[in-house]
């Protein structure tokens, strides 16, 4: 097939958009994770992390993270313009290592949840949310 | 200030000792999240509570560091252990400064 202009241009443009626009948001991500965790491996494992499949309105998502050991729990976005959702930390008195909530997403992402367990070491699950009516005002 | 901040907080009146029981907290809050524009086009600054955080007789339960993707009317469902009678005391921090505070009993029966 002929490559025209057209449709090198388009493809060009293309690569440069699938490639840009998540390297911006995971560039935040990634700073967050770091911070939290201080550089180390994170595993899989002692964290569940509830979403719905679908999200009917993007601006109240319902979620539920829950562990049997953890210290904290960090929620991230992936796709929103800033990834950060919550930092949960569970005080002596928490009976169970868990949390609901409702949150923001400006349109289908994966939702990230990253445990720090009481031994030091950090988990993390991560679920695709479809949303049909993004949620951050736009 | 934001107005018409009003917070609800729902705690069972009676535990056990030692039991755990559901708590569910809910503040009424618009949370801008800075990303929204008037009709101008001017953004509308960030204006959310950035953090809530549950104490039974002055020890923690919850400590929750929030950004502006938890959505408008915060919500909040944890579970707490009830070692004695005592008083949850639930609070709210403002961008703004303000401090939002409630408080519940809870008696062992």
């Amino acid at each position: 097939m002929e490559m025209t202009r057209r449709t090198a241009m388009a493809t060009g443009a293309c690569a440069v958009l699938i490639s840009g626009l998540p390297m911006r948001a995971s560039a935040a991500a990634e700073g967050m994770i770091a911070e939290f965790t201080g550089g180390a491996a994170i595993g899989e494992g002692d964290i569940t992390l509830t979403t719905p499949e679908i999200a009917e309105n993007g601006n109240t998502v319902p979620i539920e993270v829950s562990s049997d050991n953890a210290v904290a729990i960090m929620v991230l976005a992936m796709g929103n313009p800033t990834p950060g959702v919550a930092n949960f930390e569970f005080g002596t008195l928490a009976a169970s290592r868990a949390a609901s909530t409702r949150i923001r997403l400006a349109g289908t992402q994966d939702v990230v949840a990253i445990a720090k367990l009481e031994d030091g070491s950090f988990v993390q699950a991560s679920n695709t949310v479809k949303v049909t009516i993004g949620g951050c005002g736009g | 200030m934001a107005s018409g901040v009003k917070p609800r907080v729902k705690v069972p009146k009676t535990a056990a000792v030692g039991e755990a029981v559901t708590i569910k907290t809910l503040i009424s809050h618009p949370m801008e999240s800075g990303q929204r524009k008037d009709k101008d086009g001017n953004t509308i600054p960030r204006s959310i509570i950035n953090r809530f955080t549950c104490d039974f007789n002055g020890e923690n339960v919850l400590d929750v560091k929030m950004e502006p993707a938890i959505s408008t009317n915060p919500f909040f469902e944890f579970e707490a252990t009830v070692p004695e009678a005592g008083e949850f005391k639930f609070t709210w921090y403002d961008d703004d400064g303000s401090v939002y505070e409630e408080t519940k009993t809870i008696t062992i029966g």
